[in-house]
């Protein structure tokens, strides 16, 4: 037998050079060590990985409308066929009354970031438990997965203004001066949810019961957020206005409606529950830092 | 020059509940935490009485020290349970350690898995994409390295086709040329090349070796000890959570194929028990007997093999069927056979003991270790398999009868075979000669 056919089916045996790996003007170093301790945020670790928060949330996007027939209609049309309820029953049947506005423009208002922000949480406290695969197969800093599900979020928001435009047009109302802090009105809206959302998402890895919670829990702050189908001003019973303070989201509801149609800026109401939503953001996102450690372990 | 990898210590604990078997793997759920925390002054006051939970700390890795110099390629071996996998997932960071402490010095890319993130709904330039964003690669790396990874996956055409309606072969390729293109300074990876058809393992192996020719780091386990010799300088042999040797890959597969040989024969007294909770049944219950305690064969390559052993059931079977795979030591199996899928029924009975006898003639084994997997049926279901239960060493022989032994298993491969052949001048060119 020819010693050369042998060779040739040998395996190949690799030669390691022993020259050093690719040194960049910093090394990246990582330090492995035990639970414990207090947590911190590493902003500049999620800056890193941004590209990859925006390709989890393209996905989500992509992922929710395929093979729907409607596709991303299903943005505009769901808070539409509320505001349709809205309209049936808080006005024709209740006479909740909205400061003046056409109860349908009053109520798209005050549903659109609702909508957002039912969804943003709904999304956000299942995603790190649907995410299950990922967590335990790559690292990557945990955050991203919550803040992809709100990111998904805001898509089918901005989506949805367009019914708000339309509403707008068609009731002939036109934007007051206050319609340039709709962004930030939004933006604390936005920080709410993801306090919320990263909260959930971690409470749902440790404790499953959370799943049947959450759809619960957003049925009961609907109807405990009067601002959404109720006016502001006028005689309000006690009960009202305890609910009404109680639960930041009036406040931000009624901001974003003011802005957005023209009308008195809550201000005192709306900053306190900006400072109340800073707290929220932080709070959530410690929390999940705090127990993001052990999801490998216990998802 | 800096470590690649400083680990001192290393110890990774989980807490199994033995008294319980659902809490091990099951949810926590909030009504149970409740109860525990409204129970709390209860317990506080019963304290001493039952005190210590019945959850036992389970080591699955334990006082793991590790240098590792840039541009090592590092094998880890062990069977199954041994720790390799933690290990993996510690220093992917997917999981914290217990005990200890790891500097890695480098970016750290870890490939646990073929396709982690993909999306059966999403196309394959989405998934491309994706894929690439969760192993750590930037938009802006993804676009750079788009085409060299559609190249090197050969699904150019389907590109534009949700990966639902892929081949799993064409998946696997797809997943594995974005993994592939991952340019991290230290690579983990799992046992992720036995998948895929062989000459897709062949390309992937030839691109991890590149790889490793510019100088990264890269931490492999595989069960396949061929593919850790030719991939690997240096090896670690994990046991029980711990390192029980390091050294040259060589030396090291070799102690493990013998560790493996000695497992096999340490057993040799009385009945074999049925692995616990596999695929086939809990295990609970089943025995095998070998026939007069024969554990251990030997014979020359082209001798006729039979292994012959008697199966005893926790209760009376009626019908049994048998399989048995031939696994290399050096791992990868050889070959499996089974009368259920031969369609061959058993003798008919009612019995606790059955005979099996499996005579496979002059099986064209090379020369080499093998070890030998049994598994049982009842007619229906699989219900128990037996591991690694008999030990089959070839040793080389003439097996053509011209005084010419074959190479060995290690370069030939486990098989030998006779063709006929028939070689001549091409006869054109035979004429012009």
């Amino acid at each position: 037998m020819s010693e050369s056919l042998i060779a040739t089916l040998e395996p190949e045996r690799t030669s390691v050079s022993e020259s050093p790996a690719p040194t960049s003007a910093k090394p990246h170093v990582t330090v492995l060590t035990p639970l414990g301790g207090w947590p911190t945020i590493d902003v500049a670790e999620l800056w890193r990985f941004r590209d990859l928060i925006y390709f989890l949330a393209w996905r989500d996007v992509k992922v929710r409308y395929k093979q729907t027939a409607l596709g991303v209609v299903w943005a505009v049309l769901q808070p539409l066929l509320m505001m349709v309820v809205f309209t049936i029953f808080f006005d024709r049947l209740a006479g909740t009354g909205s400061d003046g506005l056409p109860y349908p423009l009053f109520a798209c208002a005050g549903l659109l970031p609702w909508t957002f922000f039912a969804t943003a949480i709904t999304s956000a406290s299942n995603s790190v438990v649907g995410s299950e695969r990922l967590i335990t197969k790559v690292y990557f800093p945990r955050l991203a997965v919550p803040l992809a599900a709100v990111g998904a979020a805001v898509v089918d928001f901005v989506c949805a203004l367009a019914l708000l435009a339309g509403a707008m047009l068609f009731y002939g109302v036109a934007p007051g001066p206050g319609f340039v802090l709709a962004p930030l009105v939004f933006g604390v809206i936005l920080l709410s949810a993801l306090g919320i959302g990263t909260f959930l998402a971690a409470l749902n890895v440790a404790y499953r019961d959370f799943r049947y919670v959450v759809p619960f829990l957003i049925q009961l702050w609907m109807f405990a957020t009067p601002a959404l189908y109720m006016k502001a001003t006028g005689a309000r019973s006690a009960f009202a206005t305890w609910l009404w303070t109680l639960n930041p989201l009036n406040n931000l509801i009624a901001t974003f409606r003011a802005v957005v149609l023209g009308g008195p800026i809550p201000w005192g109401g709306f900053l306190l529950s900006a400072g109340l939503a800073v707290f929220v953001f932080l709070a959530g996102c410690f929390y999940f830092r705090r127990v993001e450690d052990r999801f490998a372990d216990i998802i | 020059m800096s470590l690649a990898l400083q680990a001192e210590s290393l110890g990774k604990c989980y807490r199994v509940d033995r008294g319980d078997p659902d809490a091990a793997g099951s949810y926590r759920t909030l009504r149970d935490d409740l109860v525990k925390i409204a129970g709390a002054p209860l317990r506080m006051l019963r304290r001493g009485v039952n005190a210590k939970r019945a959850a036992e700390p389970f080591w699955a890795l334990k006082d793991v020290d590790l240098e590792v110099k840039p541009g090592e390629v590092v094998g880890l071996v062990g069977r199954n349970g041994a720790g390799k996998s933690t290990l993996l997932k510690i220093l992917s960071r997917i999981t914290r350690p217990s005990t200890g402490r790891a500097t890695l010095t480098g970016r750290v890319g870890s490939l646990l898995e073929v396709g982690t993130g993909f999306h059966p709904e999403l196309t394959g330039r989405e998934n491309i994409s994706l894929n690439g964003a969760i192993l750590g690669m930037s938009r802006a790396e993804i676009a750079r390295k788009f085409d060299e990874i559609v190249a090197f996956s050969e699904v150019g055409p389907f590109l534009d086709t949700p990966v639902k309606r892929y081949s799993s072969g064409m998946y696997v390729r797809l997943a594995f040329a974005v993994a592939a293109h991952l340019e991290p300074e230290i690579l983990v990876v799992d046992e992720v090349l036995a998948v895929g058809d062989a000459g897709f393992q062949k390309k992937c192996l030839g691109k991890m070796q590149n790889v490793a020719g510019e100088g990264r780091t890269i931490f492999f386990v595989s069960h396949n000890l061929a593919a850790v010799r030719s991939l690997c300088s240096r090896c670690v042999l994990l046991d029980g959570g711990r390192i029980i040797m390091d050294g040259s890959s060589d030396d090291v597969t070799d102690h493990y194929a013998t560790l493996v040989e000695d497992r096999v024969r340490g057993q040799s007294d009385g009945p074999i028990k049925a692995d616990r909770f596999s695929l086939y049944g809990s295990g609970e219950g089943y025995f095998l007997h070998p026939s007069q305690g024969e554990r251990e064969y030997s014979m020359l390559c082209g001798d006729p093999l039979t292994l012959e052993f008697e199966i005893e059931a926790p209760s009376a079977l009626t019908e049994v069927t048998t399989g048995v795979s031939l696994n290399a030591i050096t791992g990868g199996r050889v070959v499996s056979m089974s009368s259920k899928v031969q369609n061959i029924p058993s003798r008919c009975g009612d019995s606790r003991r059955w005979v099996v006898r499996c005579e496979m003639g002059a099986i064209p084994l090379n020369a080499g270790t093998y070890t030998a997997t049994i598994y049982v049926g009842n007619g229906i279901v699989d219900v128990a398999k037996f591991s690694d239960a008999f030990l089959i060493k070839v040793a080389e022989h003439d097996v053509f009868g011209w005084g010419n032994s074959l190479p060995g298993a290690s370069s030939w491969g486990p098989m030998y075979w006779a063709p006929t052949w028939d070689i001549g001048p091409a006869i054109a060119e035979g004429l012009k000669a």
